[in-house]
């Protein structure tokens, strides 16, 4: 069987509550990776309540999160984080969540890379039905790296964010189990 | 033999010991990253684990080894350096049947293919039958295990189960296997 | 669509703790079902503490991993059996574990309801790809039963259970969904 950590610029490794604070919070100082990665008010922490909430999190990470640090392989960088979440084990869908906190990395193939390994894991090793992702419009990297790794558009929900004085939406996209099969050859 | 000179915890090459909390959290870890090895070991998804994670789990494990009596873990430890390089678990132990269930993984790929895992599961079962005094020692194995289902038939168990289909990964389903071990069948071949 | 919670002999509830905890505690004083039941040793838990049991449970909430049931009669509202799912989410397979402690209804077809309840809510609710169970070798009814609705024998781990001053076996089922749709399509013809 593949290796299911590894693609061929990173590997997904286990998330240490103590480094991966010190980078969330270093790495949330850039606005645009915050406005980015999330919905919600770009605003900043310390890294000790960053821990404090992560050391929390991770205790209780159960069969419905699979959450991952980020790494090159060529030095071991961390680069940022991935999580799988399945929010629905009858319709076996779960939400992919990718943040690569390091921008030197972005617009170079990192993304791409990482998203195929997780949806390697998702199909091969949770045996998920299909992956789900939201993205933002203004967004436009992410979204080529996502139809890049399989993603296909379902929609969007319209003019749900309010940044910078005007309104934007959010796309959804989704890979179901046969496709990504098909474009793997399964 | 049975006498009581005879080591329980000392191989040729390796040795059974308790958990370091401070070293073997750093190297499992390590292990944890092996997916090759995680796919083998576990049925549950591989994933990969912090040593802070592993120190937790070790805890946890210790407490409930404390606590509920029907487990018994074994760090395996090359004898020339003790260094950590496999686990040996006898657990579900039930007392009143005289049965329980042994888990054996060697963790580092350098370290396999030396024929420790034949020695940790020898020392393994004459810990079960001739310590614990259990009745039957039972493995699951996953089909495409091959070397698992090979040591296993090694030492005389017997397939008995094949639970058609119960696991699913790598894009396919496949059988999990049940092997078990009577004691008089251990003894048998462990005279020989 | 079907109803999920109706056979042609039993009901399916959620029972509240009290009620609960009492029937348990009637039922554990019949060892030949318990021992039928459970290769654990026969032995008794007090009324409190199947009920603390049972609240807890309602305070824990629902876990996508367990769906127990409690078991009624249609005909005069009798509690008298349970059944329960435990599943393996990443597997997509559940244990069933299933009895029925008030032997009176031993025998008569209300296991046999029970179990195409609980298959067809496995397999068409929570959409599950194989159920498994366990059973003690000295225990044909239910092998009988569970044969009836369409579970294989997978093997027998051998000596397993010690009771009775003998070394008994435990045999071991699974169902398949594809089988038990074929079985459904079959009837229907």
């Amino acid at each position: 069987m593949k290796d299911i950590y590894k693609g061929e610029l990173v590997r997904l490794s286990a998330m240490n509550a103590d480094e991966i604070s010190k980078a969330f919070s270093r790495w949330g100082r850039d606005s645009e990776f915050k406005r980015f990665l999330d919905s919600g008010v770009a605003n900043m922490a310390s890294h000790t309540a960053i821990n404090k909430w992560l050391e929390k999190e991770l205790e209780e990470q159960s069969v419905n999160q699979h959450w991952f640090s980020i790494r090159k392989l060529d030095d071991d960088m961390l680069l940022g984080d991935i999580d799988l979440y399945v929010y629905n084990w009858s319709g076996r869908d779960a939400f992919v969540g990718l943040g690569i906190g390091e921008r030197e990395f972005w617009g170079k193939g990192y993304g791409t890379d990482v998203m195929k390994v997780i949806l390697r894991y998702a199909f091969t090793e949770i045996n998920l039905k299909r992956v789900t992702l939201n993205v933002f419009e203004f967004n436009p990297r992410a979204i080529r790296s996502y139809e890049k790794a399989g993603f296909r558009h379902e929609g969007r929900m319209r003019q749900v964010l309010n940044k910078e004085g005007r309104r934007w939406d959010m796309p959804f996209m989704g890979i179901l189990r046969e496709e990504w099969m098909e474009q793997n050859e399964h | 033999m049975f006498d009581i000179q005879t080591q329980l915890f000392e191989g040729k090459d390796i040795r059974f010991g308790p958990i370091d909390h401070e070293k073997d959290p750093e190297i499992e870890s390590k292990w944890t990253h092996d997916s090759e090895f995680m796919r083998m070991f576990e049925i549950d998804p591989a994933r990969p684990m912090s040593a802070a994670m592993l120190k937790k789990k070790y805890e946890k494990l210790e407490k409930e080894i404390e606590e509920d009596k029907n487990v018994f873990y074994f760090a395996i430890r090359a004898k020339e350096d003790d260094r950590l390089i496999g686990k040996a678990v006898i657990n579900r132990i039930e007392w009143s049947n005289g049965n329980g269930w042994i888990r054996l993984g060697i963790g580092a790929g350098d370290d396999r293919r030396k024929g420790y895992g034949l020695q940790a599961l020898a020392m393994l079962l004459r810990f079960a039958f001739a310590e614990l005094n259990l009745y039957r020692v039972s493995a699951s194995v996953q089909e495409y295990n091959e070397a698992g289902s090979a040591l296993l038939k090694k030492f005389g168990f017997v397939e008995e189960v094949r639970r058609r289909q119960a696991l699913d990964r790598d894009g396919r389903r496949w059988d999990l296997l049940i092997f078990g071990l009577l004691k008089d069948e251990w003894a048998n071949q462990a005279k020989a | 669509m079907r109803d999920l919670f109706r056979g042609e002999l039993v009901r399916l509830t959620m029972e509240e703790p009290e009620a609960h905890a009492k029937t348990e505690s009637h039922w554990q004083r019949d060892s030949e079902f318990i021992r039928l039941a459970d290769s654990e040793p026969a032995h008794m838990v007090s009324e409190k503490k199947w009920k603390e049991w049972f609240e807890k449970r309602v305070e824990n909430g629902f876990s996508p991993k367990r769906y127990p049931f409690s078991v009624r009669t249609l005909v005069d509202d009798k509690f008298i059996g349970f059944f329960g799912l435990w599943l393996d989410l990443i597997h997509n397979e559940a244990w069933i574990g299933i009895g029925i402690g008030d032997r009176e209804f031993w025998g008569k077809g209300y296991g046999t309801d029970m179990l195409k309840l609980a298959l067809q809510y496995a397999f068409t609710e929570l959409n599950l790809y194989r159920v498994s169970l366990g059973l003690m070798d000295y225990n044909p009814r239910a092998l009988r039963a569970y044969e009836k609705v369409g579970f294989r024998l997978e093997g027998r781990t051998r000596g397993d259970v010690q009771r009775a001053g003998k070394h008994n076996d435990s045999l071991w089922m699974g169902i398949l969904r594809e089988e038990w749709l074929a079985m459904q399509n079959g009837e229907k013809q």
